[in-house]
C-alpha cells in the first residue's frame, strides 16, 4: 500500500491516441460466450458510456478491463503499452479506479477513513512503517482538499458514511477514485441506485472527474443520464462492440434500436457514428 | 453546478442514536452503583472495587479477543476452554515437566495462539463460519483439557505462575498486579484499534467486507492475525486465572465463553461486526463484575445474578436493534 503517492497528480499524458484500449478480447464460460471479440477504446479527457442490453456481454467487458475477470485472448493496452491485470487491485495499482453501483463505502466509517481506505497515510518514519501509525491529521487535510475539489459540500470529513445521503456516499466513492486514479476511472451503474436529484448530482461529479482531466467510461442503463454526460457511446452487443455513437447527432431512441438490434450500425447516417 | 445542500438534514439526528447503545449500559451501571452503595455499607469502598476489578480480570480480558473478533464479524466459542487449556500447560510444564517458570509461561501462551491460529485456519481455509468453527473447537479442546490434565487439578506451582496476583498498595487500597496488566492491555488495544491501519481494517472487514476486498485489505490475512493475536490475548489472560486460583484446572473457563461475549455487547460493540470499541468492552465486564458482586453483597441468590445478567444482554442488544432500526 503506497501512502508516499501524491493522488492528485495525473501522470504526463501520452502520446498514444487511447489512454485504454482492448482488441478482440474473447471469454468463454463452457459454452456460453460471454466476450466475442470485443474491442474497446478511450481516449484522453473523454467520457465514454458504455451500454448495451442484458447479456450483451458488457459486464464481462468492464470485467476485463478492471481487472475483475482475465479475458481468454485478446490484449489490453494502457497508455500504449500491453497489460493485464491479474485483480482489480492490480489494475488499480495501475491507476485504474472502479465506482460500484452498491456503493462500496464502510458505513460506519468516516469520510476521511473511507476516502483512504487500504491507503491511509502513516506517520513518517518508523512510528508509520513499523507500528503503522496513522496521520490523522494529513488524511483529514487531504480528504477535505479532495472532496472541496469536486465541490461537494459536506460540513466534516469526520462525519460517519452512513450519515450522507445516497448520493453523497456515492460522491465520496467517487472522489476516492478521482483521487487515486491515474489513468481511468470506470464507473459501473453509479446512479442506479439513486434519486433524481441525488443522480444529477452524481453526473455532475463525473463531469467534474473528466474536466480535471481524467478520462471516464460510464456503464448505465440509463439513456438520459448517458445522453447527459456521455461524449461517445459504445453500444455492446453480442459479446462485441456492435457501434461508436456520436450522442449529439443520433437520438436516444435509434440508439436503444442499435442495442437490441432493431437497426443495423450501416443503416445510420454516418454522422450519427463517432469517430 | 448543483450544490447540495439540504440532504444532511437527517444527519445529525442519526448521528445521536449509536450512542444509546452504550449510553443505555452506562445509565444501568450508575443505577446499580448507588442502588448497592445505599443496600450494602461494604460496596463503596476502594478494597470492595479492587476486589471487583480482579474478579472480572481475566474475563475482562479474554473479552479483548472477543473483542476483536467481533469487530471482524467472527465469534469465538473456544475462548474460556482455550483459556484453561493454556494454564493447564503453564501449570503442568513448570510442575510435572520441571521446566523453567518463564518457559512454561510461554509455552502456555504459545499453545493459546496455535488455538486461535487454528481456528483462523479452519475459518479462512475451510469456510466454516466461525460460529461452528469455534463451537467445534470448544468440543474438541474440552476433551483434550480433560485426558491432558486426567481431570485433575494441578498445585503447587512456582510463584512466578502466581505473581499476578500479588499486590501493592494505593493508600489504603491493594491493588493485584494483574488488574494493572488488563487496564494496560485494554489501552493498548484501544490504541491499536484506533490509531494504526491495521486497526482501522478491522472495521472495514467487519462493516463492508466486499468495500474492503475492493480497497485492497488482504481479509483472509488480517483473519488470521486477528485470531491468533487473540489466541496470545487468552494466553495471558490464563496466566491471570493461574495468579488468581493458585492452581491448574481443567474445569476453568466454561463461563467465560459466554461471559465474554455479554461484556463486548454490553459494552455497545455490534455482533455483526464493525461497529463498537474495547474500552466499551471493559465498561460492559465492569458492569458484570458490579452486579455480581453487588448481588452477593445484598445476599441475593446467585441464580438471580445470572437472571439479571440475561436481562442485561437482551436489554443491550434491543438498545442497539432500535438505534440501529431507526438509523
Amino acid at each position: 500500500m503506497t501512502a508516499t503517492q501524491n493522488p492528485s497528480a495525473p501522470a504526463p499524458r501520452p502520446a498514444a491516441p487511447f489512454v485504454m484500449e482492448a482488441r478482440n478480447l474473447v471469454k468463454k464460460y463452457g459454452s456460453v460466450i460471454a466476450m466475442n471479440g470485443a474491442d474497446f477504446e478511450l481516449r484522453p479527457g473523454e467520457i465514454m458510456a458504455v451500454i448495451g442490453d442484458n447479456g450483451a456481454g458488457k459486464s464481462s467487458l468492464i470485467k476485463a478491463l478492471s481487472g475483475a475477470t482475465i479475458p481468454d485472448s485478446g490484449e489490453i493496452f494502457l497508455d500504449g503499452q500491453p497489460i493485464s491485470f491479474k485483480s482489480p487491485i492490480d489494475a488499480r495499482k495501475n491507476g485504474i479506479e472502479t465506482v460500484y453501483q452498491d456503493l462500496a463505502v464502510a458505513p460506519a466509517m468516516t469520510i476521511a477513513e473511507n476516502l483512504f481506505l487500504g491507503r491511509e497515510i502513516l506517520k513518517p518514519g518508523p512510528l508509520g512503517r513499523l507500528f503503522r501509525l496513522l496521520d490523522k491529521k494529513k488524511m483529514h487535510d487531504e480528504a477535505v482538499r479532495h472532496m472541496q475539489g469536486l465541490q461537494f459540500a459536506i460540513k466534516s470529513m469526520k462525519q460517519p458514511v452512513e450519515t450522507l445521503s445516497g448520493g453523497q456516499r456515492q460522491g465520496v466513492a467517487v472522489a476516492r477514485s478521482a483521487a487515486f486514479a491515474r489513468h481511468v476511472v470506470i464507473m459501473d451503474e453509479p446512479t442506479a441506485a439513486l434519486g433524481v436529484r441525488e443522480g444529477n448530482m452524481v453526473l455532475d461529479l463525473i463531469r467534474q472527474v473528466r474536466d480535471s482531466g481524467l478520462p471516464v467510461i460510464l456503464i448505465s442503463h440509463n439513456m438520459p443520464h448517458v445522453f447527459e454526460v456521455a461524449d461517445r457511446i459504445h453500444v455492446h452487443r453480442m459479446g462485441k462492440r456492435a457501434a461508436l455513437l456520436n450522442p449529439k447527432v443520433i437520438s436516444m431512441a435509434d440508439t436503444v434500436s442499435v442495442m437490441t438490434g432493431a437497426l443495423r450500425p450501416d443503416e445510420l447516417s454516418p454522422d450519427m457514428l463517432a469517430h | 453546478m448543483t450544490q447540495p445542500t439540504v440532504s444532511t438534514a437527517a444527519g445529525p439526528r442519526r448521528f445521536q442514536l449509536p450512542s444509546l447503545s452504550t449510553l443505555g449500559p452506562l445509565i444501568a451501571l450508575l443505577i446499580a452503583l448507588i442502588v448497592f452503595s445505599v443496600q450494602s455499607p461494604r460496596f463503596f469502598s476502594g478494597t470492595n472495587f479492587s476486589l471487583i476489578l480482579q474478579q472480572i480480570s481475566y474475563t475482562a480480558v479474554l473479552a479483548i479477543g472477543q473483542t476483536l473478533i467481533i469487530l471482524i464479524a467472527g465469534i469465538d466459542l473456544s475462548i474460556g476452554i482455550v483459556m484453561a487449556l493454556g494454564g493447564l500447560v503453564m501449570a503442568k510444564l513448570a510442575t510435572e515437566n520441571g521446566v523453567p517458570a518463564v518457559l512454561a509461561i510461554l509455552g502456555g501462551f504459545l499453545t493459546t495462539m496455535v488455538f486461535g491460529f487454528l481456528n483462523a485456519q479452519i475459518i479462512t481455509r475451510l469456510r466454516v463460519p466461525p460460529f461452528i468453527a469455534t463451537l467445534g473447537m470448544l468440543g474438541i479442546v474440552t476433551a483434550l483439557n480433560q485426558t491432558y490434565s486426567g481431570s485433575q487439578t494441578i498445585n503447587n506451582l512456582p510463584p512466578l505462575l502466581t505473581a499476578l496476583g500479588n499486590t501493592f498498595k494505593i493508600g489504603s487500597t491493594a491493588i493485584t498486579y494483574g488488574t494493572v496488566v488488563m487496564l494496560l492491555l485494554y489501552l493498548i488495544a484501544w490504541f491499536v484499534l484506533s490509531e494504526t491501519a491495521p486497526g482501522r481494517h478491522l472495521y472495514a472487514v467487519g462493516n463492508n467486507p466486499e468495500a474492503a476486498r475492493l480497497s485492497g485489505i488482504p481479509i483472509d490475512r488480517l483473519t488470521v492475525i486477528v485470531y491468533t493475536t487473540a489466541g496470545l490475548i487468552y494466553g495471558i489472560a490464563a496466566l491471570l486465572l493461574v495468579a488468581r486460583t493458585g492452581v491448574g484446572d481443567p474445569n476453568a473457563g466454561q463461563t467465560d465463553n459466554l461471559d465474554s461475549i455479554t461484556a463486548v455487547v454490553l459494552g455497545g460493540t455490534s455482533l455483526f461486526g464493525g461497529r463498537g470499541n474495547v474500552m466499551g468492552t471493559l465498561l460492559g465486564a465492569v458492569i458484570v463484575g458490579v452486579f455480581r458482586n453487588g448481588l452477593q453483597l445484598i445476599g441475593i441468590p446467585s441464580v438471580f445474578q445470572s437472571l439479571i445478567t440475561g436481562i442485561l444482554i437482551i436489554a443491550a442488544v434491543a438498545l442497539d436493534q432500535i438505534s440501529r432500526r431507526k438509523a
